[in-house]
């Protein structure tokens, strides 16, 4: 058993019993809830007559259904406007912030609570969306739930949960130019598997985390569910308290900041810690990573071969096989030069400021590809904002990108942005599951956003450091 | 206020049996997210498997929730890594509207068999040989009763019982009854606002309503 980890202390700190299921009752100290998720929730607690128990406490967004283009209201799809209804409706009764399109906070879930401060190191943080291991960046311990434990946690203000393993996985050296934070935790998935952290949580640690900002930070504990793990934490250091010290949360009462600062600086994982398991990867020898088959773990260096089914343990074989005959890949081959259709950067993963930045400056004074269709979805209005503000926006749209509103689009192709027929996209998201961005024939490629933006300009699976005259220091 | 609510014990659940093929198979298989954009889960049964049940004229392709043998199956018997992916809970959901009250599986995505427990529904697991020949036997016998113990761990067909794993927890909670947790934990409220008052990010507003 783990012992002295951020992992058991804010655990203890959180633990109210243990309930006859032999699991513990948490308290919950920020719930983040959407417009997908929540609404079934919110009835189940009608049905039975109780109250959200904390409302102050929880926090809601829209950004799965919301259009990324013309956001008139009624929106022109019914059953989007009905669930975004439900939600005004829902937050209105129980007295719940909601930061909604109108608010110029709006945006991913998991891009605006860290945005506003309202992730912090030490919460238990949940959402009912398997990609709240994101907020694990700041040292929090967040996870998704479901629908059923959304209930739980409006009623209660607690959740039943099992106390699970820590693995340590340690990214030592530094990452060469060009390699970033989304390739670290491809390449941590496709080493240990899409189950391979089942019943873990994982703490990233290391020279190439600890040199990571916070938004690459976030990108790693996103993906922290693609490799099986429920959540997913970095500690935190000088780098997590200088972007708390700048969110409206603590602008707005900066005595809070010291009075908490303490707290936080206790709860990170003690230099003896106990793990269960550690994990050591060379930071130094990774390249870009993008993925050749329809699970997250079936990634390869940009430079590797496609593996054959048969090389593949028994269990992975057959998935293996299914996946090259979708995405139409042979063993042997490199994804170096697969063709493109569709560029997307965007999602919780990877359309946080510096993330646009970085492919703004591929994509400056060159020009999207003739068959490619490439859009810029910002993760939040602040983000949309500022990116505007420094003159982003025109640099895609100049090089012939579409650049939207924010939401999550074309990760999961709930709203109108979807890939059509098999079409091939460069995607900056985390998943590449069958049928992920809107089209069961649709072919998704994962990859880094300055490997996105690359694509998007040669129209095809590009290795960015061979792009000639890009500084990517 | 009244929190006070019969949550039933499952010890058991038998019916005929599904077999469905394939490991890794992800929630979006389970339900595409285009059909998630309801606020019930009513109706949700007939989207089960969708992309695999149809093809992009509506046609019917060859599935076992399309066959008419499996119609009244409610023990759904898959392979590995069942449900991983989202945690969108419609999974469960459609999957129980159409008809399953128990699976059996080689193993499960952790995210989807707590939602399965959170509406009483088992994910009981046995080695993939087992489940192989489970589902072959089924294949040949659609109509016949397979019986899942959840309290022992076993699963009984064709006259044969086997041994397979149920997690403690979940067996508990089944067992006992105690699978739905909202009732349970509501009435820890006085402790839940203790623990509230401990915590130091927690404004004094909150911790003392
Ligand atoms: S961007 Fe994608 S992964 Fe992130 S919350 Fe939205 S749908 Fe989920």
């Amino acid at each position: 058993m783990s012992e002295g980890t951020l992992y058991d202390k804010v655990w203890d700190r959180h633990k109210v019993t243990t309930l006859p299921t032999g699991q513990d009752q948490l308290f919950v100290g920020l719930h983040l809830i959407h417009e997908v998720t929540s609404p079934q929730a919110f009835g189940m607690l009608e049905e039975r007559d109780l109250e959200v128990a904390y409302p102050e406490l929880t926090h809601a967004t829209v950004d799965h259904i919301v259009p990324t283009s013309d956001q008139s209201r009624p929106y022109e799809e019914d059953s989007a406007e009905e669930m975004m209804s439900e939600l005004e409706q829902n937050v209105r009764d129980a007295g719940i912030d909601f930061s909604d399109p109108n608010s110029g906070d709006q945006g991913i879930v998991h891009v605006i609570g860290p945005e506003q401060g309202l992730t912090q190191p030490g919460k238990t943080i949940v959402c009912g969306d398997s990609h709240t291991s994101t907020h694990g960046a700041f040292g929090a311990l967040a996870f998704g739930i479901g629908t059923s434990q959304i209930r739980d946690v409006l009623a209660t203000g607690t959740l039943a949960f099992e106390k699970q393993k820590v693995r340590k996985i340690e990214i030592t050296g530094e990452l060469s130019d060009g390699v970033e934070a989304k390739d670290v935790i491809l390449e941590i998935i496709s080493r240990l598997g899409t189950e391979g952290g089942v019943g873990y949580v994982y703490e990233y640690a290391g020279e190439a985390i600890e040199s990571l900002g916070m938004e690459g930070r976030m990108s790693i504990c996103n993906m922290s569910i693609e490799g099986g793990a429920r959540a997913g934490y970095v500690n935190p250091d000088e780098t997590t308290y200088e972007w708390l010290e700048q969110t409206d949360h603590f602008q707005e009462n900066p005595e809070k900041f010291e009075e908490l600062k303490p707290y936080w600086e206790s709860i990170a994982s003690d230099d003896d810690a106990e793990y269960d398991d550690v994990v050591t990867i060379d930071g130094s020898e990774l390249e870009p990573v993008v993925t050749w088959g329809t699970t997250p773990g079936q990634g390869i260096g940009i430079s590797e071969e496609i593996p054959a089914p048969e090389d593949l343990p028994a269990d992975k074989a057959d998935t293996a096989e299914r996946a090259q005959e979708h995405m139409r890949v042979e063993p042997g081959e490199t994804m170096e030069g697969y063709d493109i259709d569709v560029a997307f950067l965007g999602s919780c993963t990877n359309a946080r400021l510096p993330d646009l930045r970085r492919g703004a400056e591929i994509v400056e004074g060159r020009q999207v590809d003739d068959d490619v269709r490439a859009l810029v979805v910002p993760g939040s209005q602040r983000v949309q904002e500022t990116a505007e503000a420094e003159g982003l926006k025109d640099i895609y749209e100049e090089a012939g990108f579409e650049w939207r509103n924010a939401g999550c689009s074309m990760c999961l192709g709930m709203n109108e942005d979807q890939l059509e027929g098999d079409e091939a996209c460069a995607s900056s998201s985390n998943r590449n599951f069958v049928g992920r961005q809107g089209s069961k024939d649709g072919r998704t490629v994962l990859m880094n956003p300055r490997m996105v933006a690359a694509a998007a300009i040669t129209g095809e699976v590009t290795d960015v450091r061979e792009l000639k005259e890009v500084n990517l220091a | 206020m009244s929190d006070e609510v019969d949550i039933p014990e499952v010890t058991h659940e038998s019916g005929s049996g599904v077999p469905i093929e394939g490991n890794d198979i992800d929630t979006d298989q389970i339900i595409p997210a285009r059909f998630m954009k309801v606020v019930t889960f009513d109706g949700l049964g007939e989207f089960a498997f969708f992309d695999l049940r149809f093809d992009d004229d509506d046609n019917q392709k060859e599935h076992p929730f399309n066959e008419e043998r499996y119609q009244d199956s409610s023990v759904m018997v898959v392979n590995s890594n069942f449900g991983c992916g989202s945690s969108r809970e419609h999974a469960p959901q459609a999957l129980m509207r159409w008809g399953i009250d128990a699976i059996i599986g080689e193993s499960f995505a952790e995210i989807f068999a707590g939602n399965c427990l959170a509406l009483g529904i088992p994910t009981v697991t046995a080695d993939s040989e087992t489940i192989q020949e489970l589902q072959a036997w089924v294949d040949e016998n659609p109509n016949e009763e397979i019986d899942v113990d959840i309290e022992a761990e076993t699963v009984t067909y064709g006259g044969e019982t086997i041994d397979v794993t149920v997690d403690d927890a979940q067996r508990k909670a089944l067992v006992d009854g105690i699978w739905d947790t909202t009732a349970l934990m509501k009435s820890n409220a006085g402790e839940v606002q203790k623990k509230a008052e401990e915590l130091p990010y927690v404004d004094d507003s909150t911790a003392s309503s």
